[in-house]
């Protein structure tokens, strides 16, 4: 079954709040990944996946509008995607952090809603409020004061996820969140991720590298590789035929009693 | 010219003086877009970038010195050519070390030729690499003034988006903030702090008022603002101080306000290593 060749019917498309038709990116002489079609509605906890230089982060960048696509199209909220959409939040992988930035974290916290206002305005105590309940919903408000410096990998992940959310988002856009953090961050930050996808109604799209920590809460996969991109239910997306189809050779997709999956014939395209 | 326990009559007669009275308003005024930019410049580890402007900035004085215009006309030219060509090339070209130093070494090369042509004269090169706060005259504070005014409306306007820049790069670009924008006005800001507090401290001392205030501050306070004020502070006490006892000593002004921000940075840093175990802030600013 070659799930990229599944179309998308007009009705989904409509009502969704991301679809893709015959979706093409790339950059000028290369092309990344083609034809892709893929719907996701509201309130979805979706992964994407693939290996490393597959184009996860491409994927996001035509979401954000920083890249347009080469042929096809992509729509957010029914729109073509706009660089500065106040209804995305988004965490990008890289961030220009390290240990010697001695700033308070709820001062990053509250840039994320007032961080394109220009003019000297010091003190504004609805960015303040918001910054703080922003905090409390990644359970970080005692992390408020600390410097950013000194906070761990899994401690400034929530930081970011603040900033994402202090401008009330209706779609969260997360790259590699979970790099660099332990079994237990990884779940405690999944955990938190979920609750926020409920308890806010958001589409969360998350880039990842391991997809086992995340099946218990995903609705969908956008798994990207060998220039192709799959969109489905997990369990429609991680088969052997599927992702055989996907890669263009012979994978098998083995699941251990507790619902894990391992890949197998395909480990030299997932080593990072 | 002696010093007496009275130091409100010392500052009096001192400011009787119109080459110590234009020494403090050009001191302050620089003191304080110095505190202000250095924040930035610390914040985006643009240090190097703004040591090149200095430099580049030197050619362009030397320049103008050979061609009989005044030397801060050259350096305005030669530091703000560099900032449109470092901003040009985006925020991770500020980070190219290496291309930096290669263009820099030749802006040297090229002040020392110029001064060289310059009938080999060299007290205006000593005045420019080092500092001449002492020869300033009304009409050099009245421009320092004028750029002063213009660095603070002008930071003041960009300032949250800057800092959103500054800190948050891949996230200020995707919520649609002018990246290219930000990037030119701040290089060429610092390339107007740089050329003004060159009259102050001179070329090669340049650091003592644009990186070590402010890195101090950063340790000192956790809030962007706050952390500006103190820059600022410390900009300021290190320059009236370092007139103050320049006054009484044959030594230069320069070497004494590279010293106190010296010796500050020094202590602050001591100080923190001392409480490092119990992770808490020097002052809670």
């Amino acid at each position: 079954m070659n799930i990229t060749a599944i179309r998308v019917p007009e009705a989904v498309v409509e009502s969704s709040l991301i679809a893709a038709e015959n979706l093409t990116a790339g950059y000028q002489e290369k092309i990344v990944w083609r034809d892709a079609n893929f719907a996701i509605g509201r309130g979805e906890l979706v992964a994407v996946i693939g290996p490393n230089g597959a184009g996860k982060t491409t994927l996001f960048r035509l979401l954000l509008g920083l890249q347009r696509p080469i042929t096809g199209t992509i729509r957010v909220f029914g729109e073509q995607p706009k660089r500065g959409n106040p209804r995305i939040g988004y965490v990008p992988q890289r961030h220009a952090i390290d240990s010697e930035t001695n700033i308070e974290a709820q001062e990053l916290v509250r840039l994320g809603l007032s961080g394109k206002r220009w003019g000297f305005n010091p003190f504004s105590h609805e960015d303040h409020d918001a910054a703080h309940a922003a905090l409390g919903a990644v359970d970080g408000s005692e992390l408020a004061h600390r410097p950013l410096g000194v906070l761990s990998g899994g401690e400034l992940q929530r930081i970011f996820l603040a900033e994402a959310l202090v401008s009330n988002p209706d779609l969260l856009l997360l790259d590699e969140p979970l790099s660099n953090l332990d079994m237990k961050r990884e779940s405690d930050l999944l955990h938190l991720v979920n609750g926020v996808v409920h308890a806010r109604g958001v589409t969360a799209l998350l880039i990842a590298h391991n997809i086992n920590p995340l099946l218990p809460h995903l609705d969908k996969v956008i798994y990207i590789a060998n220039g192709k991109v799959a969109t489905g239910k997990p369990e429609q997306v991680l088969t052997s035929d599927s992702l055989t189809a996907l890669y263009g050779v012979q994978v098998e997709v083995m699941r251990d009693s507790k619902g894990n999956v391992a890949i197998i014939g395909v480990e030299e395209h997932l080593r990072r | 010219m002696t010093f007496s326990i009275n130091l409100l009559s010392d500052l009096q007669e001192m400011l009787s003086y119109a080459f110590m009275q234009h020494a403090f308003e050009a001191g302050t005024i620089v003191a304080i877009i110095a505190g202000i930019t250095g924040y930035f410049v610390v914040l985006r580890r643009s240090a190097f970038t703004a040591h090149a402007f200095s430099e580049i900035g030197f050619a362009g004085a030397a320049g103008a010195v050979l061609l009989g215009i005044p030397p801060i006309a050259g350096l305005l030219l030669g530091s703000s050519i560099g900032g449109f060509a470092i901003a040009a090339l985006g925020r991770r070209a500020a980070n190219r070390d290496t291309q930096i130093g290669i263009v820099l070494a030749f802006a040297l090369g090229l002040g020392l030729l110029f001064i060289s042509l310059y009938s080999g004269y060299a007290t205006q090169a000593y005045s420019i690499l080092f500092g001449q706060i002492l020869g300033i005259s009304n009409d050099q504070v009245l421009l320092t003034l004028a750029a002063g005014v213009a660095i603070l409306a002008s930071v003041g306007v960009i300032y949250r988006p800057l800092l959103f820049a500054s800190l948050d790069e891949d996230v200020a670009e995707a919520k649609g903030l002018p990246m290219l924008f930000l990037g030119t006005v701040f290089m060429l800001l610092v390339a107007v702090a740089v050329s003004f507090s060159i009259q102050v401290t001179g070329v090669l001392l340049i650091f003592s008022l644009i990186v070590t205030p402010a890195a101090t501050a950063q340790y000192l306070a956790r809030r962007p603002q706050r952390a500006m004020i103190v820059s600022v502070a410390i900009a300021l006490g290190a320059t009236w101080s370092g007139l103050f006892v320049a006054y009484y000593t044959p030594f230069p002004v320069s070497f004494f306000i590279t010293a106190f921000v010296f010796g500050l940075y020094l202590l602050v840093r001591l100080a923190r290593l001392g409480i490092k175990p119990a992770k808490a802030p020097i002052a809670n600013l």
